[in-house]
């Protein structure tokens, strides 16, 4: 006989988990206590969401599904905005919370909210667990949501007469069996031959790259291909990192913030093969136009991403890598150089021009360059939501490297819990969070964690005494009229850092940034560098 | 134009917000929406009527596919369609009008299952238009109350919606 809590702590230990990011309460109680006797490391956040952040974090630096507890109410709800956010842009969690009395449900009772009813539109699925007896095939079936097809995550709601009642058998080798859920892995046989033909009779191909090649783990496979076959990358936001950004072939970022390079490079194409990208708004404004003048090939393991944004050519549904693997064997062919050349041309032709330094400030795009190439060529960089993110997205180099942000939802506040996920899955690389002075002030309690758990992980804020994205919507769209922009307030950084016990400096130059750097790379240990940015830089 | 849709789901409780909520958020218009039992107790059958185009329709078949507790989804093709609806009709029926309200209900096959001093109800299971006219039949003699169930459908013939693999 066991406890439902101590079979939840077994079901995690069978899934290999080893980290837990995680706000105990009252109804989660039991399971913390079952926590004690196992070897799961947990991590102390600071507030709920950023238990979901770095989740997520740690989710797509180790590969594997992320795992998050918190308690009912109040603890499930601050989980929202991180449950969405890994839902935007496909990364698996297994979201563990507490809840009242089963047969408390719907009373109204304290801490009582509809967590799964709440979550429902952007978990993969999620779970109200009625019956102790019924944990570990839940528990086995959500990493298995999680983890396979288009990954997301998997909320399990479990009331505390659950985590508390004894179930007689522990048994986990049950296969999961789900009627309903069978994600189609091998591509079309026909629809591959029929995108091999389309791509040996281009001459103008191009190939766009999203996150979902991180999710396929095929990064290797794209390179390969696109170096056969001598097929220029362009990638979305949620693709930076699948080529190395100074690969002859690579682009660069398509879409609104993104350059010219890639947009002329999809506007000019005949053939646009789209690779784990959904293409949003951000990405292709009008992306009816792009499908009238070139053919697309759309290779997705959702099937309903395909058509959805862009109109589909040839749809393939299925596993990335395997797709690629497919194309790999059976393409002979490679792009004109003429198409490449004049692509490649417009790359170094419209790489933009570096703004003059102004006196007294840190110029954001030059000291973004600096700071990635002076960083391991696998080190991680997480980029916040505002100018920070498209300054780390356009001007970051990154080799081997990952590239981390929120680019589905545009969650603030991101970076750092990510960050700190990041650091405890892969403690020997580099990880480094971006952010401004309004993102680091939604998150700057994680400190705390980073100094609980004693992980080096750096921190940039790129000053600027604004949420200078907006003010810059405002400036364009609303004649300058400047509206709950102004972040008068703020704390001095350096002396906050200095209150956790974390070393931390100001710089107000090119110059000094540099040797900030190098100081702040020296060690593991954490450090928060302040770029004071003047707020007249803007974002493009 | 309207698409009637048969999905097949697991018999849990919970799946019927699933699906309504899937609808709601992604802008779909549920026309009508019915759900019950099918012949494996296990799994329910939610016949739904949408309004929208074909990109629309396309897209609510992978939506709904991608909920786990959805098992099949098939868009029927009208003409091949057997669809019904049942209503419950209760008529105001003074002397005089009964025996020309029984008439109607006999001309268009109701049946009558409640009888007072006053009301007469019927029992109708057709098609939606059938429905309509009897409606427009009855109201001059005063309808007080009507229900109606979505409409439910099978495929003609002998094929048959299978709760095997989601393809």
């Amino acid at each position: 006989m066991i406890t439902g809590a101590f079979a939840m702590v077994k079901c995690l230990e069978k899934e290999g988990v080893r980290v837990a990011f995680g706000y105990p309460g009252a109804a989660i109680c039991p399971f913390y206590d079952a926590l004690i006797d196992s070897n799961i490391h947990h991590v102390l956040v600071r507030t709920e969401q950023n238990a979901a952040h770095a989740a997520s974090g740690y989710a797509r630096i180790s590969g594997g599904v992320g795992v998050c507890i918190t308690t009912s109410g109040p603890g499930a709800t601050n989980l929202l905005t991180g449950i969405a956010s890994a839902y935007m842009d496909s990364i698996p969690l297994v979201v563990i919370t507490g809840q009242v009395r089963s047969d408390l449900l719907g009373r109204d009772v304290f801490q009582e909210v509809d967590i799964t009813g709440a979550a429902e539109p952007f978990t993969k699925h999620s779970y109200l667990v009625k019956k102790a007896e019924n944990l570990p095939r839940i528990f086995k079936e959500a990493f298995h949501i999680a983890a396979t097809g288009r990954p997301g995550p998997v909320l399990i709601d479990v009331p505390i007469d659950v985590q508390k009642a004894s179930i007689s058998e522990f048994d986990y080798g049950k296969p999961v069996d789900i009627i309903g859920y069978k994600p189609s892995v091998q591509g079309h046989s026909l629809q591959i031959k029929k995108a091999i033909q389309a791509i040996h009779s281009s001459k103008q191909p191009v190939l766009c790259a999203g996150g979902g090649v991180f999710s396929a783990n095929a990064c290797n496979q794209l390179k390969e291909f696109i170096e056969k076959c001598n097929i220029p990358v362009i990638c979305t936001m949620m693709g930076i990192g699948v080529l190395p950004t100074e690969h002859p072939l690579n682009m660069g970022m398509l879409g609104s913030h993104g350059c010219v390079a890639a947009n002329k490079a999809i506007r000019d194409a005949d053939l646009v093969i789209l690779a784990g990208a959904r293409v949003g708004d951000r990405a292709v404004a009008s992306p009816g136009q792009v499908a009238s003048r070139a053919k697309v090939i759309h290779i997705d393991i959702d099937p309903a991403e395909i058509g959805k944004n862009m109109p589909a050519h040839i749809p393939i549904v299925g596993d990335l890598k395997k797709v690629l693997d497919e194309f790999i064997k059976s393409c002979e062919w490679k792009a004109p150089d003429e198409w490449v050349d004049r692509v490649t041309d417009r790359k170094q032709r419209y790489s933009r021009v570096e703004i003059p330094p102004v006196e007294g400030y840190v110029e954001p795009k030059s000291f973004m360059r600096t700071l990635s190439l002076k960083m391991n060529k696998d080190a991680i960089i997480c980029a916040d939501v505002g100018q920070n993110q498209i300054w780390s997205a356009n001007y970051c180099a990154i080799d081997n490297g990952r590239f981390l942000t929120s680019g589905g939802l545009g969650t603030m506040g991101y970076s750092i819990p990510c960050a700190v996920g990041a650091k405890i899955a892969a403690p020997e690389r580099r990880v480094c969070a971006v952010c401004g002075d309004g993102s680091f002030q939604m998150s700057m309690m994680e400190l705390a964690t980073i100094r609980q758990e004693n992980i080096g992980v750096k921190i940039i804020i790129m000053c600027n005494t604004r949420l200078g994205m907006v003010r810059e919507l405002q400036d364009m769209h609303f004649g300058c009229r400047h509206c709950g922009v102004y972040l008068e307030g703020s704390p001095d950084f350096v002396s906050l850092a200095g209150a956790y016990g974390i070393v931390a400096r100001s710089v107000s130059s090119n110059e000094e940034a540099e040797s900030a750097i190098d100081e702040m790379l020296a060690s593991d240990s954490p450090y928060l560098l302040v770029c004071n940015v003047s707020p007249d830089y803007s974002s493009l | 134009m309207k698409y009637t849709i048969s999905v097949l789901v697991e018999n849990h409780a919970g799946v019927l917000s699933k699906v309504s909520g899937l609808f709601s958020r992604r802008g779909f218009n549920i026309d009508s929406l019915a759900v019950g039992v099918t012949e494996d107790a296990s799994i329910s059958r939610m016949t739904i009527v949408v309004e929208g185009d074909e990109y629309v329709v396309e897209q609510i078949e992978k939506q709904l596919n991608k909920l786990i507790p959805v098992i099949k989804v098939k868009t029927l093709v009208p003409g091949e369609t057997i669809a019904r609806t049942l209503s419950l009709i209760k008529v105001s029926a003074v002397t005089g009008q009964r025996e020309d309200i029984m008439r109607i209900s006999e001309l268009m096959g109701a049946r009558i299952v409640d009888v007072t001093r006053s009301t007469l109800t019927l029992e109708f299971s057709d098609t939606a238009e059938r429905t309509e006219t009897l409606e427009t039949l009855l109201r001059p003699y005063g309808i007080k109350e009507i229900v109606r169930t979505g409409i439910i459908a099978l495929e003609k013939g002998a094929n048959v919606t299978r709760s095997t693999k989601k393809s």
